[in-house]
């Protein structure tokens, strides 16, 4: 469902942790499913540095506007540009194309206090049923 | 009770309660305390239509208006000719009791009629692209300069002593609200502060005049800050559009488009801008889209930049404008057209020229600056201008703004399309009454 | 022809919608060539064609002169005809705010006694008519409290607290002032939640902006704890006046403790919304904070005129507000009087709660208690079969009538704002709350309908992200010449 190798925020972000400390993310497919048509990214710039759990851009559709946060700390080495000239990537492929920012994680072990797939699994099920009572 | 506006007879409103379940009207009002319920009002017992009708007549009448008296007063009012089509197509129902086009499917008029009104103001003014309108010329300065603050990043105003001093006032409160600095900037000085985000210019100037605008731009854009330029809608139908001269926003009022003055309001803030700031834009946009079956169509569009969606984070609160006085200046524009407004600009020109030539002649009197103009200009008169203002006033003429306070016993004259050579030489005639000592 | 096409399309080269006299007098000579400009690209269409386009246009339209148009908090009322006429009138139509203030008395009259009823209307001791729409005069409220504040040498209020109900505007307007938020949460029946207030009203606030009734529609019962404890702590209370329409001629502001309050000519006083405005959003001010007014008519020794009040917080528009709106406002005031505008508030509470005690066994009625003008339903018991409030909201434009407002309150989940206004008959409420009743059935027998709706109007759903993505904001004429 939600790729294995993943981690996930509680704020529906993910990162894809890579080897020499850095990692990609970007937004899950619940929080794309949420927002809508996405039509503008609002996303840090390059040398910028980010703190977990605090905002790092903006993620608009077409009637509403949510922070994206950063899943850690670090400083941005990327940003996907190809999603910024087409936001709709981020809802057709979340995961992949859609993603948003390379980061480098000043501390690593930030990534524990983050879901795995089978918990974020869990934690959107409980979502979608809450949604529907 | 009963009223024209009220449909519903004692018999519904029985039948309403019944069904709500409860005796009285009253009991609908229990969670408002007792003791606050039952408030007295003092205010004139009602009248008929046809009694307030005579009443509002005889009101309007005990004011001097512009169709009985000559009008040779501006300074950010003017009188112009207004084509009967522009009130024919407002006064539709279907344009003035709509609201703001939230439901787009029932509202494709106004929503194309804005469409155009932006495609409008974008030809006049030489801009990319325009928003819906705002509330006046001022406020639209004033949301231009907060704009630009966003934009840069930084938090100071740069504004020229020949701004409209109103205007200036307004963009004050503005900056001010925000915390933002205000910095004024003499005509010819050479200092502008790097850390201001903007230079805000006004073109022809409040004294009528026309300025080295390529200068201003060069000036602004020299310290990374932008010119915002305020500009008289009228006097593009001859004159170099804010676009062409380098303007990063470029704001107006509208009203000289199609709407009556109407002791000031209301008005219409035009606001355009470079593309690549639409996104920092205040107010509604209106864009060009299909529906699902392929059709064209038009929807209000980017509006996440608005209150309604961003909330504190919007670049401006405004919600309500001028969408009326929109439509008007769409119809005059397109009315007027490419041949009209260039001929109504020229009027305006040639006869304040023949005005202004005529009353530098008279002893007494003189032109107080030398540069190009447009449709006012400044005149020194021999005596306080109150004073002729009054004497004019007995011969069914208004004068021009009295700017003694700025410029020793001078007024602001504003000649238009409206006003006859017989109307100016009989101005002219008057005011050589004065100078003859 | 109709409406398929844009000026552009119609324009040809020699064609002219207006005719224009000659010049009269001897040209003056052109000014330097640099200072003009090489082409003016507007459109050329006669006035015949003219008149059919704009003509065409408005019949895509859907105003109060059509039909049911029960938005929430924009208490869109029929807007009497003989208002039109009067504010045309040549004395108050064509008259230049910078004339002597002599020859234009009646206009000042006007204004003076425009004034005095809003504050007689509000229970408070002044008014400025300058704010040119709600927006505005929120903002000129709050100006008004930052500079009573620093005036008391109290520079710790940074903060204003709005309801979580409140109007985006709300927020946005302190912002403008420099102010931080504070939001008040809503406890289980639409009232302020007094916990909520207590832990959040300190010495840092500068006011608390509650609309009385709520966006829900309700009033809150509180209002005397909730004004005295705002006061207690040295902050001022500033009403938004949307929703006035409840208690017109019934409940004054003032008594209920508030310092300020905003109102909206373009609602409760009958002036028409004219697709996006004019509006006027003139404030009511108490003796505290009366000086801090921008300008206002005084009337002395029978003459009337303009002044700034001793501290005011100074210019926020160009002129005096919007008078042409004003003589509307005007006129509706003088056709009620007191007993008239309590008329008004009767007939809308009586209207709002007559649909929804008819309306609540099909839509889910978060507060199940008395309502006054409006009704806020919420469509959730449809949304978990799949339907929205934007599906039901589209579906009504297939009936020939006008949506509530959708999606707000944000408190709200699928959130359906309805205000009648007094000037609706039971017969057209009972047309809404049938085709609420078929929408209803439809959700559950064939949603489909309403998924694809609306089917009959001029146009039908439109891609709002496509014109995000691909925004086309004008079109563009280039001059022939240029090639």
């Amino acid at each position: 469902m939600n790729p294995k190798e993943y981690k996930y925020t509680q704020e529906h972000e993910w990162i894809c942790p890579e080897s020499g400390n850095k990692g990609k993310t970007g937004l899950t497919n619940y929080a794309q499913s949420q927002l809508g048509d996405i039509v503008f990214l609002d996303l840090p710039a390059p040398g910028t540095q980010v703190e977990q759990f605090k905002k790092m851009g903006e993620v608009e559709s077409v009637k509403a506007v949510s922070d994206i946060l950063a899943p850690v700390s670090g400083q941005v080495l990327e940003v996907n540009q190809t999603a910024i000239d087409k936001p709709q990537l981020v809802n057709e492929d979340p995961y992949g194309d859609g993603w948003l920012v390379r980061l480098e994680l000043s501390k690593p072990s930030e990534l524990d206090a983050l879901m795995d797939s089978d918990k974020y699994d869990a934690f959107v099920a409980e979502l979608e049923e809450e949604g529907s009572e | 009770m009963s009223s024209p506006y009220l449909p519903n007879t004692d018999t519904d409103r029985r039948a309403m309660l019944q069904d709500i379940g409860v005796s009285s009207a009253e009991e609908l009002f229990q969670d408002v305390p007792e003791k606050f319920r039952h408030a007295r009002f003092k205010l004139p017992p009602p009248l008929s239509e046809l009694e307030l009708k005579e009443e509002l007549r005889q009101l309007s009448n005990r004011n001097a208006n512009l169709d009985d008296y000559t009008c040779f007063l501006g300074a950010g009012s003017y009188r112009h000719f207004i084509p009967s089509i522009v009130e024919h197509i407002t006064s539709r129902g279907e344009f003035y009791t709509a609201y703001t086009p939230y439901q787009a499917e029932v509202s494709q008029g106004t929503l194309q009629a804005v469409y155009e009104y932006q495609s409008l103001v974008c030809q006049l003014t030489g801009m990319e692209v325009s928003n819906a309108g705002m509330y006046d010329g001022s406020t639209a300065a004033a949301e231009a300069a907060i704009m630009a603050c966003i934009i840069k990043k930084r938090n100071k105003v740069a504004v020229l002593t020949t701004v409209n001093p109103t205007y200036r006032e307004v963009i004050d409160t503005y900056v001010k609200g925000r915390n933002l600095s205000l910095e004024t900037v003499e005509l010819n000085s050479s200092h502008l502060s790097s850390d201001c985000a903007c230079l805000i210019v006004q073109q022809p100037n409040f004294f009528g005049c026309l300025e080295d605008m390529e200068a201003y731009a060069q000036k602004a854009h020299n310290i990374g800050a932008l010119l915002i330029a305020i500009v008289d809608p009228i006097s593009l139908g001859m004159f170099k559009p804010p676009g062409d001269y380098g303007a990063d926003i470029a704001v107006a009022d509208g009203q000289a488009l199609g709407n009556p003055i109407s002791f000031g309001g209301p008005a219409l803030g035009i606001f355009a801008c470079r593309k690549e700031y639409v996104r920092q834009m205040p107010g509604r946009i209106v864009g060009k889209t299909v529906d699902v079956e392929g059709k064209p169509g038009y929807v209000m569009t980017l509006v996440t930049r608005e209150q309604y969606i961003r909330r504190e984070r919007a670049t401006s609160n405004i919600c309500t404008s001028e969408a009326l006085m929109a439509l008007a200046a769409a119809v005059y524009l397109a009315t007027l057209g490419k041949k009209g407004l260039k001929q109504v600009a020229e009027l305006c020109y040639h006869k304040a020229h023949y005005a202004a030539e005529a009353i530098g002649k008279l002893k007494g009197y003189s032109i107080v600056f030398k540069q190009p103009f447009f449709k006012e200009f400044v005149v020194r008169c021999p005596i306080a201008p109150p004073q002729i203002n009054q004497a004019l006033f007995k011969e069914r003429i208004i004068g021009g703004l009295d700017i003694s306070h700025m410029i020793d016993n001078s007024m602001l004259l504003c000649v238009t399309e409206m006003n006859s050579k017989q109307e100016i030489d009989k101005l002219v005639k008057i005011l050589g009454t004065y100078g003859e000592d | 022809m109709g409406h398929h096409y844009l000026l552009p399309d119609i324009s040809q080269p020699g064609k002219i919608g207006c005719s224009l006299p000659p010049l009269d007098v001897t040209p003056a000579e052109l000014p330097p060539k640099e200072l003009l400009r090489q082409e003016l690209e507007l459109p050329e269409v006669s006035e015949v064609e003219l008149m059919r386009y704009f003509t065409a246009l408005s019949k895509l339209n859907y105003g109060v002169d059509t039909g049911f148009y029960p938005l929430g908090s924009c208490t869109m009322k029929y807007n009497p005809k003989w208002h039109e006429d009067v504010a045309k009138l040549p004395g108050f139509a064509s008259i230049h705010p910078y004339q002597l203030e002599e020859s234009v008395q009646g206009a000042l009259q006007l204004m003076f006694e425009l004034q005095e009823y809003l504050a007689e209307i509000t229970g408070m001791n002044a008014t400025s008519l300058v704010p040119i729409a709600g927006a505005h005069g929120e903002l000129t409220g709050l100006l008004m409290v930052k500079a009573y504040h620093q005036d008391r040498g109290d520079k710790a209020r940074r903060k204003i607290l709005v309801p979580d109900s409140a109007h985006g505007t709300n927020p946005a307007s302190a912002v403008m002032c420099g102010f931080e938020i504070g939001v008040v949460a809503s406890d289980n029946e639409g009232n302020v939640d007094m916990k909520s207030l207590e832990s959040v009203m300190n010495e840092e606030v500068a006011a608390l902006t509650l609309t009385m009734p709520t966006t829900l529609g309700l009033f809150d019962p509180q209002i005397v704890e909730i004004s005295q404890l705002v006061h207690e702590r040295g902050g001022l209370l500033g009403a938004d006046g949307a929703n006035l329409n409840a208690f017109l001629g019934r409940v004054k502001f003032g008594e209920l403790g508030y310092d300020y309050v905003q109102l909206n000519l373009h609602k409760t006083f009958s002036t028409p919304h004219g697709g996006g405005g004019p509006g006027s959003g003139p404030v009511c001010a108490k003796e505290n904070l009366s000086d801090f007014l921008p300008p206002l008519v005084t009337k002395n020794n029978g003459k009337y005129e303009f002044i700034s009040p001793a501290k005011s917080i100074g210019r926020i528009a160009n002129f005096y507000g919007n008078f042409g709106v004003m003589v509307k406002a005007y006129a509706y005031i003088r056709s009620l009087g007191a007993e008239g505008l309590r008329e008004v508030s009767e007939n809308a509470v009586i209207n709002a709660n007559y649909l929804k005690e008819k309306l609540k066994a099909y839509y889910y009625l978060p507060y199940d208690r008395t309502c006054m003008h409006e009704v806020v339903f919420s469509g959730k018991q449809q949304k978990a079969k799949g339907v929205h409030t934007i599906d039901i909201a589209k579906r009504l434009l297939d009936y020939g009538l006008h949506p509530p407002t959708v999606y707000f309150p944000l408190i709200v989940d699928e959130a359906m704002m309805t205000e009648p206004t007094e000037t609706e008959s039971k017969q057209t409420l009972d047309a809404y709350i049938d085709a609420m009743k078929e929408i209803a059935r439809d959700a559950d027998e064939n949603p489909e309908i309403l998924h694809t709706a609306p089917h009959n109007t001029p146009i039908r759903r439109l891609d709002e992200a496509r014109a995000v993505r691909n925004p086309d904001l004008r079109w563009e004429m280039r001059s022939q010449n240029l090639e």
